[in-house]
């Protein structure tokens, strides 16, 4: 049986973004990672720094995402410097286009929500369709207006994905590929994990394993409830650079592609394309910026999301299994900075994390409160 | 035929037709692709990378690597491989990526 410190069971955004934490803390840490073909979120998603709009109904999500943003800067450049890889980090501020006046009020209604619920540093405007144009060349006259943070941005997702790899390789990670965790168990003050091929002993074990995470956590007595979201995405021919923010539903890429998105179905596993959804993507794409009309496709995904009951992130430190931990979230790109920053110390017990305590399963078990008299 | 190019016909063409790359005219084997046909024709520089702007050459031949990507009669950006030889193409190299801004369409929301 091999041994290690700390495994982390998953190597897509999520799981290496805390290995490259807890490596820059100097901890001992492997990697037990499914392999290529393991439905890797990482390798699907859009690239979106995203911050507008996200945290509706939970403020304190709202503030963790804009904390980590905050963070990328300095995370982007600590990368860089261990992989030599640019990520192509560019924070502009982002649009989310409207293409109704329904969609126009209600986006406004959530934004003026959260500024409301983060005491008013909640920063974005309110475009009407000239004020937009204005702002965003190209865009196309059906659409009613659009909103603009500037605190959203972008990032090559596949770049962030391998700079990732390389500077956990770099920092003395072991990361361990085509080994998917059969069993889990715990044993002494530890845990021991077996694939079938590999046994290893671990003192603390995090779970990123996305989807995974629910049958994991299972085996562990705890229920963790992720299921999957399918989103298509579209990519076209690489085009000179003509838009120069991230849109929600339109983002041109540092190497000249530009990726339409984004669809939300229920399909179980599925992560195949339809015809019927990806012409509504390019519909809307179209419609979001006429010139892409006569743009070539060139490839099409489809990925899944690992959304949890309410949509917002897991961090639960077990109080049944203490040195297991369980992370989901669907913003692994987002949230990779203050995963690797701020989570993996947290992970390390360096010091205590309040941010993180409205993330836990607990609220997921809420039963009715029994009220005392008096 | 160039004497100096390394690819070579099965047989001799029944037919032939003739195109046009990077103004140029050169005679060609009709029925094959065009990215066949520029090979035969000896063309080894059909685009320069968008990324990297390295240049590059039909390679794959079957759709997948972009290294054929040409511009066919003012459309830029097409798979060589993919695309059946016609008489009088007008093909030029594919440099860098496609300019969106610059293609002569004038359409609703564009810029002003």
């Amino acid at each position: 049986m091999q041994k290690t410190d700390v495994m982390i069971v998953g190597g897509g955004l999520v799981g290496l973004s805390i290995a490259y934490g807890l490596a820059l803390l100097g901890r001992q840490v492997s990697v037990l990672d499914e392999g290529d073909d393991a439905h890797r979120a990482a390798r699907g998603n859009f690239g979106l720094l995203w911050v507008q709009g996200k945290g509706y109904g939970m403020s304190r999500y709202a503030q963790w995402t804009r904390d980590s943003v905050a963070l990328w800067p300095r995370f982007a450049a600590a990368l860089q410097a261990d992989s030599g890889i640019d990520l192509h980090l560019r924070q502009p501020g982002g649009f989310q286009l409207c293409l109704s006046e329904q969609e126009m009020a209600e986006e406004s209604r959530r934004l003026l929500w959260l500024r409301d619920a983060m005491h008013g540093d909640y920063p974005f405007e309110l475009l009407d369709a000239a004020q937009l144009r204005a702002r965003l060349p190209g865009v196309g006259p059906t659409v009613v207006g659009g909103c603009y943070s500037p605190m959203d941005g972008q990032v090559n997702p596949l770049k962030l994905l391998r700079s990732l790899y390389a500077a956990c390789q770099a920092r003395g990670v072991k990361i361990i590929n085509g080994q998917r965790v059969s069993t889990i168990g715990q044993h002494g003050s530890g845990f021991e994990l077996d694939t079938g091929e590999q046994r290893w002993y671990a003192g603390q074990l995090v779970l990123a394993a996305g989807l995974g995470n629910r049958e994991l956590g299972a085996q562990l007595g705890m229920e963790v409830p992720v299921s999957p979201n399918r989103g298509q995405i579209l990519v076209t021919e690489r085009l000179k650079p003509f838009l120069h923010y991230p849109t929600t539903y339109v983002r041109q890429t540092d190497e000249g592609t530009v990726q339409l998105g984004d669809s939300h179905e229920s399909a179980g596993f599925d992560d195949g394309t339809s015809s019927e959804v990806m012409a509504g993507i390019a519909r809307r794409a179209v419609q979001c910026f006429p010139r892409l009309g006569q743009v070539r496709l060139v490839r099409a995904w489809g990925a899944l999301r690992v959304l949890s009951a309410d949509g917002f992130p897991i961090y639960e430190a077990s109080q049944d299994c203490p040195g297991a931990v369980v992370v989901s979230c669907h913003s692994g790109v987002t949230l990779a900075a203050i995963h690797a920053l701020r989570l993996a110390p947290w992970i390390a017990g360096e010091y205590d994390e309040p941010a993180v305590a409205p993330f836990s399963l607990r609220r997921f078990k809420r039963k009715p409160e029994v009220r005392h008299a008096g | 035929m160039p004497a100096d190019s390394v690819f070579r016909a099965l047989g001799p063409a029944e037919k032939t037709v003739q195109i046009e790359f990077e103004g140029a005219l050169i005679s060609v084997p009709a029925g094959i692709s065009l990215a066949a046909a520029l090979l035969l024709g000896g063309v080894t520089h059909t685009r320069d990378s968008a990324v990297s702007g390295r240049p590059g050459a039909p390679f794959c031949m079957m759709g997948v690597c972009f290294e054929c990507l040409v511009e066919v009669d003012g459309q830029a950006n097409c798979q060589a491989c993919l695309l059946p030889v016609r008489a009088g193409m007008r093909v030029l190299r594919q440099r860098g990526a496609r300019d969106l801004l610059d293609s002569g369409h004038d359409e609703e929301g564009a810029d002003v």
